[in-house]
């Protein structure tokens, strides 16, 4: 028991735990998407700028309103998720008629744009943000020191995306919602504003992006690439999760974290690539992804 | 990865038409009489801080200070994306068709190695401000170029060596998995086991693309070192120290060797995060009168909300000894071989506010004082980037690597 393919089980315990956590956020951000693509049908490549702006506005709202972390949570996101309803009605909702590949071409720009003036205004090497006083410290788990505020991360994470699986499969919201994805048209006859329906799923979608960066803030560095660096990865899970498949993403998220913290203690230099490999042979087995419909 | 080329992108919308249409060349006596520095560094990416808008101010400072001495000088400025195949590209353009006769700061250490081959070729001179490979005046050395502020072998030596004398016996590296990385760890490395300290491990961690570095800091946990060394950069370097303490690590003693630290990484780990680590400089702005006013005078005319590094003050210094080598041998000879010029500049001493006196070495290296520093605690910070004391100073010939080690071409032994 002490030691397992020559890893000592303690630290391999530690790196499952700490593969979870970051599968934490890849769910997070890839509910988002998957959202957004099973509605819309975009695929949203502003997304990794729309989770770095949640985590700035969680900075300026701490150094120029003087609102901590937990105004963050629920202000972030409704700021960042109405500038999406913004993007949304001005400029995404032109494209609908049009392949798919407008949309992406067109997110992929906003995206660029954004990035680029948090990078003019703020620099990229980034900006302060502490961990709030209450999560700070760690736990002695025995095998590990947990940090106390990456176990509120997945606990966090875990609400989140079960609350947005509840508001989907089993509101009635959620039920107008799926119908909409499936026929739009014979749902806006029975009266319902379809239009406004897809804005306000494009923002809530970017809420998430947003919630996520807030969450990630005192961990990660607040600067304007950090969304860049993940949305990669991210797309990659939302891909072999199935896209659109909201149960998918969320499973596929946590599951590679914990692959990808496993590469990290066997072959550390290739855990940036192992995702990718997982996402060509789920492509070339089932190219609907794990949870997808064909 | 992503980046769109913006300056590049604005620079071939804003000359295409004058390439084309228009004679962009000016006119041929005034281009005689012209000399044109172009600054290739990293305008949007990783390392836009320490270079970027303040090493555009600082180059211009040095062009205002030099003033006109019977010739023009023009500064032109590109973003590399830290690519060398852009870097080589933007940099063969100038040469070729811009008349640029200097290429300055070149920032990473795979673009500037690329940039001073072709600086080589095309017999101009490539002054590398913010590039850390000790290669440059090693293997790679050439008659063209010159290395200034810093290296791989400096970082090691003045931070390493501290870090070990300080107690800090057994390391265990966390490091890019990149060239810049490997040299700072094969550096540091042998310089704790030639102070009798040893290296448990180390973790490669892929460049760029890594964000979460819990899993590596969990490893170095295990393997009991009293030290952990970061042989990285930038923004890998904030997340890992954002991260170590996160986890509590330095609080159950281990200490934090980060190899190469820039006072923009300090700006955004925020003193709270950063205090008590211990980095190498070459130039901090609050060590004199003269080099606060070199900083004063850099943030004036770029405006930005950044403090000055010692790649921007490198920025300044070798604009300001290029431009007395050329005004000492005279713009025709110095627009005919760049050769001649770095020749030119290794015979005069330098001498300016930002490093003070000092001279380059026949493999390139300029060689100045360096400053073991150490990050105040935010109560000890007294004012707008006030967040360093310096430790110790340590003199050029002890910091920078003797001229026989580095395997130099152009050294007789």
């Amino acid at each position: 028991m002490d030691e397992i393919f020559g890893i000592p089980a303690p630290l391999l315990f530690g790196q499952l735990l700490l593969g979870l956590i970051n599968g934490a956020f890849y769910a997070l951000l890839s509910l988002g998407l998957a959202v957004i693509f099973g509605m819309l049908n975009v695929i949203n490549f502003t997304h990794g700028a729309q989770f770095m702006m949640g985590a700035f506005v969680a900075w300026m709202l701490l150094n120029w309103a003087g609102l901590g972390y937990w105004w963050a949570l629920l202000v972030a996101p409704l700021v960042v998720g109405l500038t999406g309803v913004i993007i949304e009605k001005t400029m995404i909702s032109r494209l609908y008629k049009l392949d798919h590949l407008y949309g992406l071409l067109l997110t992929f720009g906003v995206g660029l744009v954004i990035e680029g003036v948090f990078r003019n205004e703020f620099g990229s090497s980034g900006m302060p943000y502490r961990i709030p006083a209450e999560l700070q410290g760690s736990w002695d788990l025995g095998f590990m020191f947990m940090p106390i505020y990456r176990g509120w991360v997945v606990i966090v994470a875990i609400v989140a995306c079960l609350a947005t699986w509840l508001v989907i499969e089993k509101t009635k919201i959620g039920s107008y919602l799926r119908a909409a994805t499936e026929n739009p048209a014979l749902v806006q006859a029975f009266g319902i504003n379809v239009p406004r329906m897809m804005t306000l799923t494009y923002g809530a979608g970017v809420a998430l992006a947003a919630f996520a960066g807030v969450l990630a803030a005192p961990i990660y560095s607040v600067n304007p690439q950090m969304g860049a660096n993940l949305i990669i990865i991210v797309f990659a899970v939302v891909v072999i999760g199935g896209m659109g498949s909201i149960l998918g993403s969320v499973v596929t998220g946590f599951t590679l974290g914990v692959i990808e913290g496993l590469t990290k203690v066997f072959w550390p230099e290739a855990s940036s690539t192992v995702i990718f490999v997982v996402m060509a042979i789920v492509l070339l087995t089932r190219p609907a992804g794990l949870f997808g419909r064909a | 990865m992503s980046e769109i080329h913006r300056r590049g992108l604005l620079g071939a919308v804003a000359a295409a038409p004058l390439a084309g249409a228009l004679p962009y060349r000016p006119a041929r006596a005034q281009a005689a009489n012209t000399i044109r520095i172009g600054l290739l560094t990293d305008f949007s990416g990783p390392f836009r801080d320490l270079n970027g808008p303040n090493s555009i101010a600082a180059t211009r400072l040095a062009i205002q200070e030099f003033g006109n001495r019977g010739f023009n000088v023009e500064m032109v400025q590109a973003d590399h994306q830290n690519r060398p195949d852009v870097g080589v590209n933007i940099a063969r353009q100038w040469f070729d068709r811009d008349n640029v006769d200097m290429v300055l700061n070149l920032a990473a250490s795979s673009v500037a190695l690329a940039v001073s081959e072709l600086a080589r070729e095309r017999n101009k001179v490539a002054i590398a401000t913010s590039t850390a490979t000790s290669d440059l005046t090693g293997r790679a050395c050439n008659a063209n170029t010159i290395h200034w502020v810093y290296d791989t072998y400096m970082l090691a030596k003045v931070s390493g060596l501290a870090t070990v004398r300080a107690g800090g016996q057994s390391w265990f590296f966390i490091t890019a998995d990149y060239a810049f990385g490997h040299a700072l760890e094969r550096d540091t490395a042998n310089f704790v086991r030639q102070a009798g300290g040893r290296v448990l491990g180390q973790v490669r961690h892929p460049f760029p693309g890594t964000t979460d570095f819990s899993s590596f800091i969990v490893q170095a946990q295990a393997s009991r070192a009293q030290v952990i060394g970061l042989a990285n950069a930038g923004a890998d370097t904030i997340n890992s120290i954002k991260q170590i303490g996160e986890f509590g690590v330095t609080r159950r003693g281990v200490r934090v060797a980060s190899l190469l630290l820039f006072i923009t990484d300090v700006h955004a780990l925020g003193l709270q995060t950063a205090q008590g680590l211990v980095c190498a400089n070459t130039y901090y702005w609050d060590l004199n009168d003269r080099t606060r006013r070199v900083a004063q005078r850099v943030l004036q005319l770029s405006g930005a909300d950044m403090p000055v590094a010692m790649s921007h003050a490198g920025d300044y210094s070798a604009t300001l000894h290029y431009l007395k080598a050329v005004a000492d041998m005279g713009v025709a000879a110095a627009k005919a071989s760049g050769r001649d010029v770095v020749a030119r500049m290794k015979r005069m001493p330098t001498s300016d506010d930002a490093f003070g006196e000092g001279t380059i070495r026949e493999d390139g290296r300029k060689m100045h004082p360096a400053y073991l520093c150490e990050v105040k605690r935010p109560e000890e910070s007294r004012g707008r980037f006030d967040y360093y004391k310096v430790l110790q100073t340590v003199s050029a010939e002890e910091a920078f690597r003797p001229l026989s080690e580095g395997a130099c071409p152009m050294v007789r032994s």
